[in-house]
């Protein structure tokens, strides 16, 4: 990574950290998981599978709310606070500011989920006074979530880079909520004919699948989860991600900041 | 000037290239995670009540998913497949989450009725699902004939199928044929022309692709077991008059037993055998027959 693209993604991290409305999602996340245990003496035997299902969730929406809330006001706010032409009269080219927005808002994110899933696993061992293979098993599931966030995080730069803040945290908003439902618009398109199907099949390919990274029930229930389905995963984050980003760049370029 | 077009090309191509691989992924994780991953989530958390709790208000719209998920889940299924057990629990979710989705109750339970590879083969779950539907919506009369349809059809209850309609044509708005269907089912249990009627109500009745393929290939079949059954009454008065079999059918046309060559529901002519058997073409195309036939 280059100097300037490595300074942008640092400055973007060290700004979302000290942002307040991180650190209040991080209580409420930690909050939530340390109440979980609670949760499961009401369930009798279902202790184990409420605190993974409610502690993974909860990282993973958690997340993506946060990656919506902060990824809203990376360009809006710069221009606001007109430092964006502070930056740009500086030796730094627009697709190194979006890109390096990108990343540092990723590596929030990324540590974010690390402390949420420190704190997931501190409740897990103090229900389960032991942590054993298929409590390894979920890391599959967080590690789906931080895809998930590569792909929240580029489709809020993208509607950042032409839009509002509000709007963008509307449409980045309805774009999860449609995307958590995109395998059942697959099979809607595979169901459907003519013209309805072009249609269909182009919106769920366009639209963020996070119904496929979504393995939280298989996890909270032991089920096993292939190699091929860890790859393939991995490949559609970043490629659909990257794909994302070039559309945000592309924007930006031709936008007017005059 | 030049750099800026330069990173233009490179987003433009970066855009088009990452996006069409991310579908070829999208496709291998699909591939790789089985085509009803999402659909066997439903197992996890099978209470449609706590479903609808969990809704926040909005649990129409999932049941309109959930129904939607459980009439993907049979057309995958049909004619291919004698395992339906995810079925029963989709419709289950979606009338707890929508209690008055008359369709569900309605096509649903022809769904979990009918015998493999055409349907679940599970006629009591069938009938529980359309008790549960007019339970939720004692107005709506054509679940009653439908829960006589299930009794009379796949489950051979002639009584439970004449309380049912009857029970239905007490129902304020309901046709008066209900009335007729119930006198039939006490005076003469199966009949091919019940059979008949029962199916054109079902077809009339829904609007889903299957089922009305379904039942049209019911009454094609029922059909053709009432043209052969006439047709071997033909032939023996044909053999009482003249001694002999007919060789074809032009000797049945010619004695003046038949206006023309019969033909099947599809249009093809039937096939009279050298024993004097009538049959069709192509068995194929006539999945349920034989059901009527005379011995």
């Amino acid at each position: 990574m280059n100097s300037r693209l490595s300074a942008i993604t640092l400055n973007t991290f060290r700004e979302a950290v000290r942002d307040r409305v991180l650190y209040n999602l991080i209580i409420f996340v930690l909050l939530l998981v340390a109440s979980a245990p609670l949760f499961g003496q009401i369930s009798i035997g279902l202790e184990r599978l409420i605190l993974v299902n409610v502690g993974l969730s909860s990282i993973s929406v958690f997340g993506i709310l946060i990656g919506i809330f902060i990824g809203i006001g990376l360009v809006s706010k710069e221009i606001e606070k007109k430092t964006l032409y502070t930056i740009l009269s500086r030796p730094v080219r627009r697709w190194e500011f979006i890109v390096g927005k990108y990343f540092g808002l990723v590596l929030t994110l990324v540590v974010n989920a690390i402390l949420m899933s420190v704190g997931f696993y501190v409740a897990l061992l103090i229900s389960e006074h032991k942590l054993t293979g298929a409590d390894g098993h979920l890391l599959i599931a967080i590690y789906f979530a931080v895809l998930e966030f590569l792909m929240i995080t580029a489709v809020t730069l993208l509607f950042s880079s032409f839009s509002t803040p509000i709007f963008s945290a509307i449409f980045a908003f309805a774009l999860f909520v449609i995307g958590t439902f995109a395998t059942d618009l697959r099979n809607f398109a595979a169901a459907a004919h003519g013209m309805t199907k072009w249609f269909a099949t182009a919106a769920a390919y366009a639209v963020p699948n996070f119904a496929s990274l979504n393995v939280i029930g298989q996890v909270a229930h032991d089920q096993p989860l292939g190699g091929s389905l860890i790859v393939m995963n991995t490949l559609y984050a970043l490629l659909y991600s990257a794909a994302v980003t070039a559309g945000a760049v592309l924007i930006f370029e031709r936008r007017n900041l005059k | 000037m030049r750099s800026k077009k330069t990173v233009l090309i490179v987003a433009a191509g970066a855009l088009a290239v990452c996006f069409a691989g991310s579908i070829f992924a999208l496709d291998g994780a699909t591939a790789a995670r089985g085509g009803e991953s999402t659909l066997e989530e439903v197992l996890y958390l099978p209470s449609g009540k706590a479903l609808q709790r969990l809704s926040l208000g909005y649990s129409s719209l999932l049941a309109d998913i959930y129904w939607t998920r459980a009439v993907q889940y049979f057309g995958s299924r049909v004619q291919r497949s004698t395992r339906y057990e995810l079925l029963d629990p989709l419709l289950e979710i979606t009338t707890d989450l929508d209690p008055h989705l008359i369709v569900a109750y309605q096509d649903g339970s022809i769904f979990l009725s009918q015998q493999p590879t055409w349907g679940a083969g599970e006629p009591d779950k069938a009938v529980a699902l359309l008790e549960k539907g007019i339970r939720n919506n004692p107005e709506y009369w054509r679940l009653y004939f439908t829960l006589g349809f299930v009794h009379y059809v796949d489950r051979h209850d002639y009584k439970a199928a004449e309380q049912a309609f009857r029970k239905g044509s007490e129902v304020p708005g309901a046709l008066p044929w209900m009335r007729v269907m119930a006198a039939r089912m006490a005076e003469k249990g199966a009949d091919l022309g019940t059979a008949v009627a029962l199916w054109q109500g079902v077809y009339n009745n829904t609007n889903d692709k299957e089922l009305k393929q379904t039942a049209t290939m019911h009454l094609d079949s029922l059909r053709a077991d009432a043209d052969m059954n006439e047709l071997d009454r033909r032939i023996q008065l044909y053999r009482q008059k003249t001694g002999a079999l007919p060789a074809r059918w032009s000797d049945l046309i010619r004695a003046g037993l038949l206006p023309g060559i019969p033909l099947d529901p599809t249009g093809v002519p039937y096939k009279l055998e050298a024993n004097g058997q009538v049959n069709i073409q192509d068995p194929s195309k006539f999945k349920f027959l034989g059901e009527f036939r005379n011995k």
